[in-house]
């Protein structure tokens, strides 16, 4: 297939000081896709969201979207261009109704005229299955809820691509299996989704392709159980010990060497 | 290495690998005597959000006691929560056979449990001196002097007086050790130690841990990189999303348990490769 | 020949205004508290010290001794109870409770003293006087000595702040909240202290204003706020000796103003005041770039 990829990272590098979010980063997620992303505490990965979604700038490469350059776009004209984004704390207008809070969505993230606009917040209440609640006060919402706003609102701005950054946390084991049931079906629609987790069994039930961010590049690449069993991914978070073990060595180690010369 | 059974060592449900707890060759660690510290069914939350379930621990003196688990897990929470920085919704935490779990944080550190925080938090506008001076304001007696920490970290001594912000950030992290133990405490809590350091730097930093233990502290690590903390722990816990997966000594846990508790993939198909790889 | 009077008046004057403000510097740089009733403090302290005065009859000069000690003490309850309270439940709130503060005591001044306004010392020979340099240039000896006891003031508070074991505190605890906790201190208490300092050189602010114009109810928001707020925005939040710069480039600006036209005094001020926002919103000195 040589159709081009819908969201295409070359040669992408950011810096935060002395921490390095990406280097020399280069991704391509073909539509339809549905890929998960995991990676140690700090690594960057929401921050690498920030550089589809345009809320951070790289400070080289190109990123390109649905056949156009958006590096230099901003985060609304991204929006409206298709690429859609929940956030790790769930932040709904908390006076609005949670009906409310999708017609905006629809109608600035998704550009849609009044009619529509209706429509896709009603959809986006069924795909996300909070029609129940449609009239419920955001702020009195529950966790899990909330989450599902989140994934609601994403869904009413009329995405192509969807960028899932952490909405596992904090569920209870049916509550992710729920979960992971609607970001099935909202791929099965056509919709293309990156999710970031760190409740890593969510992704391995749903995700046919797992990558892992750390140290600002992306280590393993592809199924998901094997991209775990890999010795460069399991080293970034088990550590060499463990992974050395893994692969068949000892994990008993000798302690580690007395020199105190430089810090 | 040995296979040992996995059953049961991932979500919910507490695994003890190994060895049982109350075994005759746990050699240390006297399961009948009283602990130094313990945290009995803690739950805490984060708002709504729960981040420990129902958490139960005991460190017993002279412990090496280190918490694993991925980002998430509740292992910052967890020390923050015993240190006095966060109020559980429900649990008790006990010190040295008191209730200490409304106590506020200052008074935990004048009791003994001195906590050196995550990201360093040293006071960047004093110098490295003055810094070890505010640790030792509220001290309690001990063998624990700033001469001390001067002879333990021997580069301190020549910087005393530079600013503690000009610090890199492995000086940075003795400084807050120091500061710590200036302050003798009996159980030194460690959170992150590694995290945004290179890890040749940490290894240095955690090669200084015996010296620190031979004068009588306790320690309580969380560590984010697991291998580390299976070299420097005398018995270790892993923690995730908020519930313990296993717990055991070091020698007595294989790496197939480690992964399966870090992961949470107890059931998943993995790969048959994976543990036989040459 | 006058200018040079002007500029002279302008860097005593400076003095004045540097005690106004570093109570205020003081609350802000440790606790992040901007203290609405600061002025109105000050002027309580005035007025418990023409009490002091006429109770005991005490010497003016020495009313201080009493003073400055009630009004520190009153510092530290103020901020363990209410405005600990308020800065639990957030920065907004602060100046809120702040404000009503300010408003409470105004009007419990109007009730006690009615809006007649009372000098300090007035009858004083050091108050009144002054002496001359060359014919055009007046001192008077009130101004000297504020600028002096301003001086002294500061000198003393950065003593404490670099050498004593609670200045380290209070230092520690304006940096991180904290990890001054883990290191076994009450953030609350420091606080209190810190407070207590504040008002203590509050407290001579008051009585240096009482001596230097007259005390009435609301010369706290009027004039003392007002001036104490300009002057730590002009030298840099959190920096004492900034302060002082502030103080003296205000009193300058304000006596210049009025060497071109009497009325411009107050509005020469504030330009600058303006002109600094503008041009260096984090002020001339910048934060605790001292010691």
């Amino acid at each position: 297939m040589t159709t081009e990829a819908l969201l295409a990272l070359e040669h992408v590098t950011k810096r935060f000081g002395q921490v390095v979010i990406a280097e020399d980063l280069s991704f391509s997620v073909g539509a339809g896709d549905l890929v998960g992303i995991v990676g140690p505490n700090g690594a960057g990965k929401t921050s690498l969201f920030g550089l589809i979604s345009g809320d951070l700038a790289p400070g080289a490469g190109t990123i390109r979207f649905a056949g156009r350059t958006v590096t230099r776009l901003d985060a609304a004209a991204r929006c409206r261009m298709g690429i859609g984004r929940t956030y790790q704390v769930p932040r709904p207008f908390g006076d609005m109704t949670v009906f409310e809070n999708l017609l905006v969505a629809a109608q600035q993230g998704g550009g849609l005229r009044r009619r529509a606009s209706y429509a896709a917040a009603v959809d986006a209440l069924d795909r996300s299955g909070m029609s129940d609640h449609a009239n419920v006060p955001a702020d009195r919402l529950g966790l899990l809820q909330r989450k599902r706003l989140e994934l609601a609102r994403a869904l009413a701005t009329q995405p192509k691509l969807l960028l899932l950054d952490e909405v596992a946390g904090g569920l209870t084991d049916p509550e992710v299996a729920q979960l992971v049931e609607i970001v099935r079906d909202v791929n099965a629609a056509g919709i293309t989704v990156i999710w970031i987790e760190h409740v890593v069994r969510a992704l391995t039930a749903l995700v046919s392709r797992l990558t892992c961010l750390a140290g600002g590049k992306f280590v393993g690449d592809g199924e998901p159980s094997a991209v775990l069993a890999e010795p460069a991914v399991r080293e970034v978070f088990l550590g060499t010990d463990v992974t050395a073990a893994l692969a068949g060595g000892s994990m008993t180690a000798a302690p580690a060497d007395g020199d105190r010369s430089e810090l | 290495m040995t296979e040992a059974a996995h059953g049961g060592a991932a979500n919910g449900g507490t695994a003890n690998g190994g060895a049982a707890n109350g075994g005759a060759a746990n050699g240390g660690r006297p399961e009948n005597g009283t602990p130094l510290l313990e945290v009995t069914d803690l739950t805490v939350h984060h708002g709504q959000l729960c981040a420990l379930d129902a958490i139960s621990l005991r460190v017993y003196p002279g412990e090496v006691y280190a918490i694993i688990g991925a980002n998430g897990a509740g292992k910052s929470t967890l020390l923050r929560t015993i240190a006095g920085l966060h109020q559980p919704t429900t649990g008790w935490v006990r010190f040295d056979g008191t209730d200490m779990t409304t106590l506020r944080p200052e008074r935990r550190a004048r009791q003994g449990i001195v906590m050196v925080p995550e990201g360093r938090r040293l006071f960047g506008s004093l110098s490295v001196e003055e810094n070890l001076q505010v640790g030792k304001t509220y001290a309690r007696p001990g063998p624990w002097t700033i001469d001390r920490v001067y002879e333990t970290f021997e580069w301190m001594r020549g910087r005393r007086n530079q600013r503690a912000a000009q610090l890199s950030g492995g000086e940075q992290q003795t400084v807050a050790i120091g500061r710590a133990l200036v302050a003798n405490p009996r159980v030194l809590l460690l959170d992150e130690l590694s995290l945004g350091l290179a890890p040749v730097i940490v290894q240095r930093i955690y090669a200084m841990l015996p010296q620190i233990l031979a004068t009588g502290l306790t320690v309580l690590l969380v560590e984010q990189d697991v291998s580390q903390a299976l070299r420097v722990a005398s018995h270790i816990h892993c923690l995730l999303e908020g519930r313990t997966t296993l717990e055991g000594r070091p020698a007595d846990v294989t790496a197939e348990q480690v992964e399966a508790a870090y992961f949470g993939l107890a059931g998943t198909a993995r790969l048959p490769g994976g543990g036989s790889e040459p | 020949m006058a200018w040079l009077n002007a500029i002279i008046q302008g860097v005593l004057t400076g003095g004045l205004y540097a005690l106004f403000a570093c109570g205020l510097s003081l609350m802000f740089g440790v606790m992040k508290v901007v203290n609405l009733a600061h002025g109105d403090l000050a002027v309580v302290g005035g007025y418990v010290a023409i009490g002091v005065i006429t109770v005991t009859h005490i010497p003016v000069l020495w009313s201080f001794v009493i003073v400055v000690p009630v009004m520190a003490v009153l510092g530290y309850a103020l901020q363990r109870t209410l405005i600990q309270s308020a800065l639990d439940r957030g920065v907004l709130t602060t100046l809120i409770v702040t404000l009503g503060l300010s408003v409470v005591i105004e009007n419990g001044l109007l009730q006690f003293f009615t809006a007649n306004s009372r000098g300090i010392g007035a009858s004083m020979a050091l108050v009144t006087g002054s002496f001359s340099l060359g014919s055009q240039i007046q001192i008077a000896y009130l101004l000297v000595l504020i600028f002096a006891v301003a001086v002294a003031v500061l000198l003393g508070l950065q003593w404490f702040l670099s050498r004593s074991s609670y200045g380290r505190l209070i230092r520690a605890t304006a940096d991180d909240q904290e990890a001054v906790q883990l290191a076994g201190a009450d953030y609350r208490h420091v606080f209190g202290i810190a407070a207590a300092l504040a008002l203590g050189t509050v407290a001579l602010a008051g009585i240096g204003y009482g001596m230097y114009s007259d005390l009435d109810p609301t010369a706290g928001t009027d004039t003392i706020l007002l001036f104490a707020f300009v002057a730590v925005v002009i030298g840099g939040l959190g920096s004492l000796w900034g302060t002082l710069l502030g103080g003296i480039v205000l009193g300058v600006a304000q006596q210049i103003g009025a060497q071109i036209n009497i009325s411009d005094e107050l509005l020469a001020g504030y330009l600058v005041f303006l002109l600094v926002l503008v041009l260096r919103p984090q002020g001339l000195v910048s934060r605790r770039a001292q010691s």
